[in-house]
């Protein structure tokens, strides 16, 4: 039986090939691009004030209240400027600890931080935000008790706060993009660029910045969009402070295709972040 | 060789773990000479030249350059360059930034750096290539900008480590030659490493052979080759007869080994049975099992002998050597 479907497959390119994809392609379309397709569409509609209940009629009003009401500005603009903080955070202390993985330490220590960096993500995210909200507490958290002594204090919840959830959450998507380039990074260059005269920040910044360059976009889609998109981290240790996510979040049950409206917008600044990325050419050596 | 010393290595020690890779070496190297490091794999000559660039610290022992005590020194404090066995120039960099490399980092001037490495693109001649990219070129090509991007900055000392080992033979016989002019034409203090005991012959002013991190024997490619002072450099070093006479230990190179039809002529001379000739193109390598129990290897010209034809070795005693056991 299993000897006759291989071999009509193999007479077959066609069949195989549709054997083959069926599954994912009806996945993405269903699923993927499907959910976005209603939320697009759905972002168009209106909610009946008195019930509640959606009416489906193309309407722009949703985009005209988004885009005059000052408030939505400045929730698009304050998460944008976390993301990208979180993005920088996430970058600066990334680079140094992936250098240090792939360039410097012994390959059995090597194969034990890769494993440390990934452990983290098998704990729950939840868990993971409300260790921090202990950390984070005003007045008792374990920050104000370790730092309290030396004069420093918590920075308690709010904007900082998120931005360091955020980062801590985030951190091993951008290190394991940067130490995989590092990896593929010959080492004699360094040596080559020393060699030539070129102090280690000389080389940093000519031979393996440009080198990791598609390594940093990558890690940066993913720490950009996930604190883009995130809404729990600000709930929890963001005190008053509100993320996009939050505002999709609070109109969910309220109005649901104004939700569907505001949730345009982190996908259109990740479809333009693409665009630009793709500009420097970083997609095609990834 | 009648110049300064511009390298001076003493008692140089280097470990990896239980290995000893550079045991206890001493070392001279004349300025403008044509120094050949050469040995095994493992032999330690490449730990010795990158300790020189300054990648590898020694465990102990002093490297001198100039004058100058340069062992705990990072590689960018050294006026030494090095061309790498993979070239290792940088793929996002064109031809001329990766020539250029050097000097725009020591602060030259733009258009000094420009002129220089044009005039250096010229000497390899690779006019014309200047905006390709590394991945672009051809072995052969990426070879002659590695060593134009480490001659540009003129360095008291060059080192290679291994730099023909990636080319097919007949680009590697070529660029031996080219290496060779281009060292005599610049004047600059060449350290080779190579494995590639030809190559060492024929390229060298000097031979550092290497074993087992130390060095065995320093000398003219002449002197390496025709008084070899140990067992090993005369095995790794061309191919040995090593065999017992009257009573004697003797070595004789297969070279000088003549073989004649006539009965022993006096001298130097054993009956030999041709057990199998190796044709190996200009010449061939006869494998004699010979009367006094040693086998024998004669290389000749080529020759009508057939495999169990009894014939008369003979040579000079005087190329004969001794060596330490």
């Amino acid at each position: 039986m299993l000897q006759e479907i291989s071999n009509t497959m193999h007479k077959k390119p066609k069949l195989r090939l549709v054997a083959l994809l069926t599954a994912p392609i009806l996945w993405l379309v269903v699923a993927y691009l499907g959910a976005l397709a209603t939320l697009l569409v759905a972002a168009f509609f209106t909610i009946d004030s008195f019930t509640g209940n959606v009416i489906q009629t193309f309407n722009l009003g949703n985009f005209h209240d988004m885009f005059t009401d000052a408030a939505y500005k400045n929730v698009v603009l304050r998460t944008v400027g976390i993301a990208l903080l979180v993005t920088v955070v996430c970058t600066v202390l990334a680079i140094p600890m992936a250098f240090y993985m792939a360039k410097i330490a012994k390959p059995r220590s090597q194969k034990i931080l890769v494993a440390l960096i990934l452990t983290p993500l098998w704990a729950s995210y939840l868990v993971k935000i409300y260790a921090w909200r202990t950390m984070l507490e005003p007045g008792n958290g374990v920050l104000d008790w370790l730092l309290g002594p030396l004069g420093f204090s918590s920075p308690g919840f709010g904007g900082p706060a998120i931005i360091i959830g955020l980062s801590y959450l985030w951190l091993p998507y951008m290190i394991l993009p940067i130490y995989a380039g590092l990896e593929r990074l010959p080492n004699n260059l360094l040596d080559a660029s020393g060699d030539l005269g070129a102090h280690n920040w000389h080389t940093f910044r000519r031979i393996v910045l440009p080198l990791i360059f598609p390594s940093l976009v990558a890690g940066s889609m993913f720490t950009f969009s996930l604190s883009l998109g995130d809404y729990i981290t600000a709930t929890i240790i963001g005190g008053k402070l509100q993320m996009l996510g939050n505002v999709v979040y609070q109109n969910f049950s309220i109005n649901l295709p104004f939700a569907a409206t505001i949730a345009t917008i982190p996908v259109t600044i990740m479809a333009i972040y693409l665009w630009m990325v793709r500009r420097t050419g970083a997609l095609a050596s990834l | 060789m009648s110049g300064s010393t511009i390298v001076s290595i003493r008692s140089l020690k280097r470990s990896f773990g239980d290995v000893r890779a550079v045991d206890g070496i001493d070392l001279d190297i004349t300025e403008g000479e044509f120094l050949t490091l050469l040995g095994p794999s493992g032999s330690g000559k490449t730990t010795v030249l990158r300790m020189i660039a300054g990648f590898e610290k020694p465990d102990s022992g002093t490297i001198t350059l100039a004058g100058k005590d340069v062992s705990q020194l990072p590689p960018y404090e050294r006026d030494v360059n090095t061309v790498f066995q993979d070239y290792a120039l940088f793929p996002h960099m064109d031809v001329l930034a990766n020539i250029e490399y050097g000097l725009r980092v020591k602060g030259f001037a733009k258009q000094e750096c420009r002129s220089r490495a044009l005039t250096a693109l010229k000497q390899i001649r690779l006019e014309g290539y200047e905006n390709r990219k590394p991945a672009q070129l051809s072995g052969g090509q990426r070879q002659r900008v590695a060593l134009a991007r480490a001659l540009v900055n003129q360095p008291a000392v060059l080192l290679l480590d291994e730099p023909l080992g990636a080319l097919d033979l007949k680009l590697r016989e070529q660029m031996q030659i080219e290496l060779k002019a281009l060292q005599r034409e610049v004047g600059i203090t060449f350290v080779f490493v190579t494995h590639d005991q030809e190559e060492a012959l024929s390229m060298s002013d000097r031979i550092a052979v290497f074993n087992h991190g130390k060095i065995e024997q320093i000398g003219t490619p002449r002197e390496i080759y025709e008084n070899p002072k140990s067992e090993f450099v005369s095995e790794f070093v061309g191919q040995t007869n090593r065999i017992e006479y009257d009573g004697k230990k003797i070595n004789i190179r297969p070279e000088f080994v003549t073989i004649s039809r006539a009965s022993s002529t006096g001298g130097r001379s054993v009956q030999g049975t041709l057990r199998d000739a190796i044709f190996v193109g200009a010449s061939t390598r006869y494998l004699f099992d010979t009367s006094i129990g040693f086998p024998m290897i004669s290389t000749q010209s080529n020759n009508q002998l057939k495999v169990g034809d009894v014939v008369t070795l003979s040579w000079q005693e005087e190329k004969e050597f001794l060596v330490q056991q």
